[in-house]
């Protein structure tokens, strides 16, 4: 078996850019988490309505001016989709999460998954069942460095995760807005004596969640150039785990979790196969990163980054 | 999907068996239409009605497909009957049940059983290998012949049922086509095959290997990913490692899309081959010009090198007032191969026409066809296509590989020859069941 250093380093770029889009969709599963304990499973659904609507605007826009710079579709289409996925994860919090606040645990996660279902199906009536390709506006020629290939898009990709992932760390942190959403984290029925409204703190943060699922799903299917009602499906669970494994609740976790899981992954398939003379193959890819993932889990149940949380009532 | 397959399968065999119950108590002829009581003028031959079931999928994203498999048998029947073909005495008069399958396997079984209800002849159908393979149960179990124009999975004919038949080359002929082609016309000495665990793509690559290994090319890599997947940037990259001179997909158009952009994004050099599923139009919608000087193939002749293709599409085109889309000569050359099963068999009776099947020579549309002792055709062909300007474009056309049409000759003879001895050997027996019968006759008189 002969190693060859460019191969590694283009393997790590693939894991970097599939981490980065990993721990955007991760970001808005743990937010979600860290304010409510609630798993939202649906948000892998925001993720690919926001998809589908950006890329809806980018081919009306597309047919009707082909010949404006890239950069302007996908700001365009990630404009329109924001707004859409906002509404959206503000209505499901309002009708499928809020009224079963105070419900055993298990009925939130049952009508999360509804919602996902639900979500689904609606995208299936909108759009049908086929893939959508993107128009051809992204310059598909790479940049090479030391024999790595890498897009101006997926470098943007990684840029954007680091950056969204700091401002979010930014307003939880010193905002106002932040210190709500940490009390809540913390006691809502205590933060709610101390005068804050706990179910706008919660709604807002559905709704950032949602808004950074949007921009999530813009990246994604700008990345693979395709998008299709079943694509938030896959990603969500993948986000998930990611999430798991960098410790759930926490910001820098979801995004170390996503890298780790991203760089796992293409590690994983692109070597395991000469690693064991052939025994296991690139099918085991998932295997191998969810073997990791219960390997972190055993000797660290709160995730890589996750501080040991009190049990809560 | 899974489960789906699974109910089906459970469904057909309730089915199955709740028709072997009820079956077996109505052996009763063909229906056939008495000729009214005849006055004194010579009765004109009585007409006897052949019922063909034909099932396709006409509603749901393929109808378009269905509808054209329907059209060429409705075009065959029309011809038939324009022919009038007089068998025993009686002027055939051939019917066209169609029913819809809604390419979904449920369904394809209920429609099935309604078929076998209605007391059809014989059946063309289903379209897809997902339907066809649970109908072909329930058409088994009441003994009706089926010829599939357009199924493809191998499965289809080796489940040791003697009614199942078709007209279109199975994956194991187009897997040793392409591989052939990868290791020949494309020179190709080593390669890389991924495919999607499905049991069509799994299917495919593994006939594809084997055909490769067989022409001399090696295989550096084996890859594996989902029929769900779009991230294919690991696997791409070990491949590119290995510099293949060429990449093997197993799969649909839905993942080589993606697939052939990411090869293009990672700079890969190796040419592409992909089998039917990634032969559409669609693949070159979702990869755009990453598509471009891609080969893949197709099970079946193009329209214009079939031997009587073109006259075939003026006339349909006149009739349906729209073009061939894909498999309609095949549908067209199974309803004329059902004609003449019951014209050597000399009725029309289910039972006797599917044992006049296995000995079919029929010149039809597509050419001339035989079927093998799976019932699978003899040499169908395989077209392969490249990609060049945004459309599909035929390259060259081959025949199954002739050694595998040697060796199955070959073994169909020793099984005629074995067959023969072992009706010989019966024969004999027979006899002397007879003679012993009629020695204890004369001693009981």
């Amino acid at each position: 078996m002969s190693f060859h250093p460019e191969i590694f380093l283009q393997q790590i770029v693939n894991g970097l850019v599939l981490g980065s889009i990993y721990a955007l969709v991760a970001l808005g599963y743990t937010m979600v988490y860290g304010i409510l304990g609630l798993i939202n499973f649906a948000h892998g659904e925001v993720v690919m309505i926001g998809a589908l609507t950006a890329l809806s605007v980018i081919l009306a826009l597309h047919g009707a001016a082909p010949d404006l710079p890239a950069a302007l579709y996908i700001l365009a289409g990630t404009l329109v989709a924001i707004p859409v996925t906002m509404t959206l994860g503000y209505t499901i919090e309002r009708v499928a999460y809020r009224p079963l606040r105070n419900a055993p645990r298990l009925a939130p996660l049952i009508t999360a998954i509804g919602v996902s279902i639900v979500l689904q199906n609606v995208a299936l009536l909108v759009w049908g069942r086929s893939y959508h390709p993107w128009p051809p506006i992204l310059p598909t020629t790479p940049h090479t460095f030391l024999g790595a290939n890498i897009t101006d898009l997926q470098i943007f990709i990684v840029a954007g995760a680091a950056a969204i992932m700091a401002g979010l760390t930014l307003l939880v942190n010193k905002t106002k807005l932040g210190r709500a959403m940490r009390a809540t984290a913390e006691n809502p029925a205590v933060a709610g004596l101390m005068g804050v409204n706990v179910n706008v703190i919660i709604s807002i943060t559905f709704v950032i969640g949602a808004a950074l699922g949007a921009v999530a799903g813009v990246m994604v299917s700008a990345n693979y150039q395709i998008a299709h009602y079943y694509m938030g499906f896959i990603l969500g669970l993948k986000a998930f785990t990611a999430a798991v494994l960098g410790g759930i609740g926490n910001l820098a976790g979801a995004m170390l979790g996503g890298l780790l899981l991203g760089l796992i992954e293409s590690l994983g398939a692109g070597y395991i196969g000469d690693l064991t003379g052939g025994f296991l193959g690139s099918h085991y890819q998932d295997v191998f990163a969810f073997f990791v993932l219960i390997l972190v889990l055993v000797f660290r149940p709160s995730g890589l980054v996750g501080e040991r949380v009190a049990e809560r009532a | 999907m899974q489960t789906r397959l699974l109910s089906a399968g459970v469904f057909a065999a309730i089915a199955a068996l709740a028709l072997a119950g009820c079956g077996k108590e109505e052996p009763k002829p063909a229906p056939k239409a008495e000729a009214p009581a005849a006055p004194a003028a010579p009765p004109p031959p009585p007409e006897l009605v052949v019922k063909i079931g034909h099932v396709a999928p006409l509603t749901g994203n393929i109808a378009h497909l269905g509808k054209d498999n329907e059209n060429g048998a409705r075009l065959a029947v029309d011809d038939l009957n324009a022919m009038g073909i007089v068998v025993d005495g009686k002027k055939l008069k051939f019917e066209l049940v169609g029913e819809d399958d809604q390419a979904d396997p449920k369904t394809g079984t209920v429609v099935a059983q309604k078929l076998v209800d209605a007391k059809v002849n014989a059946v063309v159908g289903h379209l897809n290998s997902g339907t066809t393979i649970p109908a072909s149960k329930i058409y088994n179990d009441a003994g009706i012949a089926q010829i599939s124009p357009s199924a493809t999975n191998p499965t289809y004919t080796q489940q040791g049922f003697k009614t199942a038949f078709r007209v279109m080359a199975n994956d194991v002929q187009q897997g040793s086509v392409l591989g052939e082609y990868a290791a020949k016309n494309l020179k190709a000495q080593t390669i890389a095959i991924i495919d999607d665990r499905t049991a069509y793509g799994q299917g495919l690559a593994d006939e594809v290997e084997k055909a490769a290994k067989a022409a001399g090319a090696k295989i550096v890599a084996r890859e594996f990913t989902k029929n769900d997947a779009t991230d294919f940037t690991a696997i791409l990259t070990k491949i590119k490692g290995k510099k293949p001179d060429v990449i093997f997909y197993g799969g649909m158009d839905a993942q080589a899309g993606p697939m052939l952009k990411q090869i293009k994004t990672l700079g890969i050099k190796s040419k592409y081959l992909t089998g039917d599923g990634g032969c559409s139009p669609e693949l070159i919608k979702l990869a755009g010009d990453a598509a471009e000087g891609i080969y893949c193939s197709q099970a079946g002749l193009p329209l214009d090198k079939m031997p009587r293709g073109a006259d075939f599409a003026k006339r349909y085109k006149d009739k349906f007032n729209t073009d061939v889309q894909i498999y309609a000569p095949y549908s067209y050359d199974a309803v004329l191969v059902i004609a003449d099963a019951i014209k050597r068999a000399n009725s029309a009776e289910p039972a006797k026409i599917v044992a006049a099947l296995p000995a079919t020579a029929t010149d039809g549309v597509t050419g001339k066809v035989q079927f093998d002792e799976k019932g699978d055709v003899k040499n169908g062909a395989i077209t392969v296509y490249t990609v060049k300007g945004g459309k599909l474009e035929v390259l060259e056309v081959q025949g199954g590989s002739p050694m595998a049409q040697a060796v199955s000759a070959v073994k169909a003879e020793v099984k005629e020859a074995v067959k023969e001895a072992e009706k010989a050997a019966g024969d004999a027996a027979k006899a002397v069941e007879k003679e012993v019968k009629k020695v204890e006759e004369a001693v009981k008189k």
